[in-house]
C-alpha cells in the first residue's frame, strides 16, 4: 500500500481525506487505483497534474516505481519556459 | 555525487571554448526562420480581429480571391471539426471559429505570389462582426457580473455559483496557518499586481509550410520544439504526425513563447489549398505582440507572520491570474507552488483562481508564474524585514529551505543550493558598497523546479574518429557547446572533434522542446548513456583485435586500453584507429538513448541590486546588479553566466517598464518595441554573476538547469531597492517613472 498526499482541493472528492492509501507498485497503478476508489478524481489525474515521488517531480511516467516507503505528492501541473 | 568529488575532476567540463555557432552568427551565415526560401514559394498574410470580443457573422473573400496573384484563402471552415480539449484550444487560436476572442485573433489568411499582394489581398477580405462586451483586467474579469468570455468553460475544480470567468480553482498547503499567525510578533498582509509582459524575443515567428493533397508535408521554422510543432499542427489540421516533417532553424530567442503553435498550421493549410506550393508566413512585430503568447497578469494577496528575531511562522496567498481567453494557459498552479518554495515554513496555505479574459492565448515565459509569485512574496518579506529592522539575507538564511526541508508544495527537498547562494551574496563586494542619497539596495531569492522530460539522443563515430551528436532540442542558450563539452569529456577527445547537430523530426525519437531548463540537463544525461554504448562497443572491438575478453579492456583519454597487466600488453587503440576500420570490424558504431528523464535538480538563486531613483522624474537607474545562482555544475560557465544575465535583464524590464496597455475598446495600445519598452544595453550596467555549484545527484555531471530561475528575483529585488531608496513601496508593476513619481509625491503630500 502507498500513501498519496493530495492537494487540499481534492478532499471533496475523497470524503474529506487529504492522504489516501491505495495498492500500487507504479505511478500508473496508483493513479488507476485512485480513480477506482474515488471516481471524482478522474478529471484531475490526467495531463493537468504532476506527481512528486521522494522529492523528485515526475511528469508522464506511469511506469515509475512507488513503494510503501515512498513520499508521494500530487501537485498542480507544471509547465516550463 | 559528493561536492568534493565534482571539483576539478574534469578536463573539459567547466572550460570556456569558443561557441560552435559563433562564426555563423557573427558573419550572418546562420539561418533563422525568416531566412528560409524555397522555389515556387507563396507568401501568407493573416486577417486579424480588430475587436476584443465579437461574433463573426460573415467572411467574404471573393474580392481577395479575384486579385491577380492570390492562390488561396483559408478560414476556420477549412479546418477539421471534432477536436477536444487543448487540441480544440490550439485550433480555436489558429483561426477563430464563431467568436473572435481578443484583439489580434486570426480570422482568415491568404496566400499569394508576393508578400505585397498577400497583404493587399488580406485587406480585401471582408469580415462582418457583431461586437460583444469584453473584459481585460484580471480583477474585473473575476467579478460575478463580468462579461462572459466563454460559457461553460470551467473545469470540475470550480464550485457551482462561482464567477463565470473562473475556470480553474486550486488550494493546497500544510500546517495550522491560523495558529502560526497567532505565534508571530508581526503579521503583514498586502495585495500585489503584475501586468502581462511578452517574452520579447528579437526574432518574430516565421515558418515555411508545405503540405500536399496526400497529407505529406514539411515545415521549416524557428521553434523551441519541433516535435511539439509537429504534434500540434497535425492535431489542428487532422494529419498523421509522422507524415509531417518539421525542421528547426536557428532561433533568435524563445523564452517559452516558441514551445507552441500560433499561425504555423495556417501556412500548411494555405499550402494544401494552393496545390502543395510552399507558403511562407512571417509575423510582424505587431502581430507577435498582439497574437502570440504573453505571460499572465496577476492580482495577488499575501499574508506572512514573523517573530521579532525573523522566524516566519505562517504564510498564505490568494492568487488570481488570467492567461487570455483559453482554459489552462494561466500559470497560477506553478505560481502557487513557487510562492514559498525558498522557505521552511511550518504552516502555509495557497489558493488560486484561473480567470479568462479577452486577451491572447498566454504561453510559457521563463519560470512560468514564479516571477509574479516572487514579486508578491519577496516584497512582503522585505517589508517585514524593514519593519523589524532585520537584515534581509539573514532572515532568508534563518528561514531558507535546505536538504530535507518540507517544501511549501509538499515533498522534501533533496540536495539544493539556496543557502549557498545567500552566503555567497552576503560575502560579495556588492553587498558592502556604501550607498548615497536616493540610492537603495534590494535583495530577493527565487526558485524554479527544473524539468527532465522526453529525450532522444544519438551519437555516431565518423570514419576519422570524430564524433557527431544528434539532439532534438533547439539551441536557445549554449546547448551545442554544452553537449559538445560533455561528449568530449565522456570520450576523452578534444572539444573540436565533436559536432552537435540539432536535427529534424525524422531523425530521432520524440523530444520535448528546449523548455523547463531541461535541455543541457536532459541531453547531457542521455548523451552520457549513448556515448557509453559506443565506448563499450569500441572496447569490444579492441578486445577482439587483441584476442582478449571485452571485460579486460577499459576506456581512458580517447582510447581503449588493456585493463591492467593481466589483460596483456597492447598499445592504446585510439578512437580514430578504431573508427577508421569500423566497417571491416563489424560496421558503423553508433549509440542512442531514449527516456523520459527524471532527476532534475531544483534551482535557487539570490539577487542583490542597487538603484538610484531620481526624485524629480521617478526614473530608476540600476547602479549594480548581482546574480548568484546554483548551477549544480557549470558545463560552459560563459553560457551559464549569460543565462543569469539574460534572466536578470528580462526581469528588470518586467519590473520597471514592460506591460501590455489596453484601451477601453480592448485593443492593445503598444504593439511595437517603441512603446512596449524592453531594456536596452544602455539601461543596464554589467550584471555581475556568481556561479554556485551544489551538484545535482540526479545527473552524471551534476548539472542543474539554469535557464529560468534568473528571471524570478529581479521583480521583487528592484521593488525592494526602490523602497529603500525612496521610502515608497510599489506593489503594482511596472514601476515606471510616472508611477514612481506619483508615489513619491503622494508620500510627500501625506
Amino acid at each position: 500500500m502507498v500513501e498519496v498526499n493530495l492537494w487540499s482541493g481534492l478532499r471533496r472528492f475523497t470524503g474529506g481525506e487529504q492522504v489516501v492509501t491505495v495498492e500500487a507498485t507504479t505511478i500508473g497503478e496508483m493513479l488507476d487505483a485512485l480513480i477506482a476508489a474515488h471516481p471524482g478524481l478522474e478529471p484531475f489525474l490526467g495531463d493537468g497534474m504532476t506527481v512528486a515521488v521522494d522529492g523528485e517531480v515526475i511528469t508522464a511516467q506511469r511506469d515509475a516505481p512507488v513503494s510503501e516507503e515512498s513520499e508521494i505528492f500530487l501537485m498542480q501541473r507544471l509547465k516550463g519556459g | 555525487m559528493p561536492k568534493d568529488e565534482l571539483k576539478d575532476a574534469y578536463k573539459l567540463i567547466g572550460t570556456r571554448p569558443n561557441r560552435p555557432d559563433g562564426l555563423d552568427k557573427v558573419t550572418g551565415r546562420a539561418r533563422y526562420g525568416a531566412d528560409f526560401l524555397v522555389p515556387n514559394m507563396l507568401w501568407a498574410s493573416v486577417v486579424r480581429s480588430p475587436h476584443a470580443h465579437a461574433r463573426i457573422v460573415k467572411i467574404d473573400a471573393s474580392k481577395a480571391l479575384a486579385l491577380d496573384g492570390v492562390k488561396a484563402v483559408v478560414t476556420r471552415a477549412d479546418l477539421p471539426t471534432g477536436l477536444e480539449g487543448e487540441d480544440l484550444n490550439l485550433q480555436d487560436n489558429t483561426l477563430a471559429g464563431e467568436f473572435a476572442l481578443y484583439d489580434g485573433h486570426a480570422v482568415a489568411a491568404v496566400a499569394a505570389t508576393s508578400q505585397l499582394i498577400a497583404h493587399d489581398a488580406a485587406r480585401l477580405i471582408e469580415v462582418d462582426y457583431e461586437i460583444l462586451p469584453h473584459v481585460i483586467d484580471v480583477d474585473d474579469a473575476i467579478r460575478p457580473d463580468a462579461p462572459v468570455v466563454r460559457k461553460g468553460a470551467a473545469d470540475a475544480s470550480v464550485p457551482e455559483g462561482s464567477p463565470p470567468n473562473v475556470v480553474r480553482q486550486m488550494d493546497f498547503g500544510h500546517g495550522d496557518v491560523e495558529a502560526g499567525f497567532k505565534a508571530a510578533d508581526l503579521v503583514m498582509e498586502q495585495t500585489f499586481r503584475t501586468e502581462a509582459t511578452h517574452q520579447g524575443y528579437i526574432e518574430p515567428h516565421a515558418c515555411v509550410g508545405q503540405l500536399g493533397a496526400d497529407g505529406k508535408g514539411d515545415m521549416w521554422l524557428c521553434t523551441q520544439g519541433q516535435w511539439y510543432i509537429r504534434r500540434m499542427s497535425a492535431a489542428v489540421l487532422g494529419l498523421e504526425a509522422a507524415q509531417l516533417r518539421v525542421t528547426p532553424s536557428e532561433i533568435g530567442g524563445g523564452f517559452g513563447g516558441k514551445t507552441t503553435i500560433f499561425s504555423e498550421p495556417i501556412a500548411l493549410a494555405l499550402s494544401r489549398k494552393a496545390g502543395g506550393r510552399p507558403v511562407k508566413l512571417v509575423m510582424s512585430r505587431a502581430e507577435v505582440l498582439r497574437a502570440t503568447g504573453p505571460t499572465a497578469s496577476a492580482s495577488m494577496d499575501v499574508k506572512i507572520g514573523m517573530t521579532k528575531d525573523g522566524r516566519i511562522t505562517a504564510a498564505s496567498v490568494v492568487f488570481r491570474m488570467q492567461g487570455g481567453a483559453f482554459v489552462g494557459m494561466s500559470p497560477v498552479g506553478e505560481a502557487l507552488s513557487c510562492a514559498f518554495a525558498c522557505y521552511d515554513i511550518p504552516a502555509v496555505h495557497h489558493m488560486g483562481y484561473e480567470v479568462l479574459a479577452n486577451r491572447p492565448k498566454a504561453a510559457a515565459y521563463r519560470a512560468p508564474g514564479s516571477p509574479m509569485a516572487a514579486f508578491a512574496v519577496e516584497s512582503l518579506v522585505d517589508e517585514l524585514c524593514r519593519e523589524l529592522k532585520l537584515d534581509p539575507i539573514d532572515v532568508r538564511l534563518k528561514n531558507g529551505a535546505r536538504e530535507g526541508t518540507k517544501a511549501s508544495y509538499g515533498p522534501k527537498y533533496k540536495q539544493i543550493g539556496l543557502v549557498e547562494t545567500l552566503e555567497a551574496a552576503k560575502a560579495h563586494p556588492n553587498y558592502q558598497v556604501k550607498l548615497g542619497p536616493n540610492q537603495g539596495r534590494g535583495v530577493a531569492s527565487g526558485f524554479w523546479f527544473n524539468h527532465g522530460g522526453e529525450t532522444s539522443v544519438s551519437v555516431a563515430l565518423s570514419e576519422d574518429g570524430t564524433v557527431q551528436v544528434s539532439i532534438g532540442t533547439p539551441d536557445i542558450g549554449g546547448l551545442r557547446a554544452s553537449v559538445g563539452l560533455m561528449a568530449a569529456e565522456t570520450y576523452g577527445i578534444p572539444f573540436e572533434d565533436v559536432r552537435v547537430n540539432v536535427v529534424e523530426t525524422g531523425a530521432l525519437g520524440v523530444n520535448e522542446p528546449s523548455h523547463g531548463s531541461r535541455a543541457t540537463f536532459a541531453n547531457g544525461k542521455a548523451l552520457h548513456e549513448a556515448a557509453n554504448q559506443t565506448i563499450k562497443e569500441m572496447c569490444r572491438r579492441a578486445a577482439k583485435k587483441w584476442g582478449i575478453e571485452p571485460d579486460a579492456v577499459e576506456w581512458a583519454d580517447g582510447a581503449a586500453r588493456p585493463a591492467g597487466d593481466n589483460a596483456g600488453k597492447f598499445p592504446p587503440m585510439t578512437i580514430a584507429e578504431i573508427a577508421v576500420g569500423m566497417g571491416a570490424s563489424g560496421g558503423p558504431i553508433a549509440g542512442h538513448h531514449e527516456v523520459t528523464m527524471g532527476g532534475a535538480g531544483a534551482s535557487f538563486g539570490t539577487h542583490v541590486v542597487d538603484v538610484e531613483v531620481d526624485p524629480e522624474t521617478g526614473r530608476t537607474t540600476i547602479l549594480r546588479y548581482l546574480v548568484v545562482q546554483d548551477a549544480g555544475r557549470a558545463i560552459h560557465p560563459s553560457y551559464v553566466e549569460g543565462q543569469y544575465q539574460g534572466g536578470a535583464a528580462q526581469g528588470i524590464g518586467w519590473a520597471l517598464n514592460e506591460e501590455y496597455v489596453y484601451g477601453k475598446d480592448g485593443r492593445l495600445q503598444n504593439p511595437l518595441f517603441l512603446d512596449y519598452r524592453v531594456p536596452v544595453a544602455s539601461d543596464l550596467p554589467m550584471i555581475d554573476t556568481v556561479i554556485v555549484e551544489v551538484p545535482n545527484p540526479g545527473h552524471p555531471y551534476g548539472v542543474r538547469g539554469v535557464g529560468e530561475t534568473g528571471i524570478t528575483p529581479p521583480l521583487p529585488a528592484v521593488a525592494n531597492a526602490i523602497a529603500a531608496a525612496t521610502g515608497v513601496r510599489m506593489r503594482h508593476l511596472p514601476m515606471s517613472p510616472p508611477k514612481v513619481l506619483a508615489a513619491i509625491k503622494a508620500k510627500k503630500g501625506g
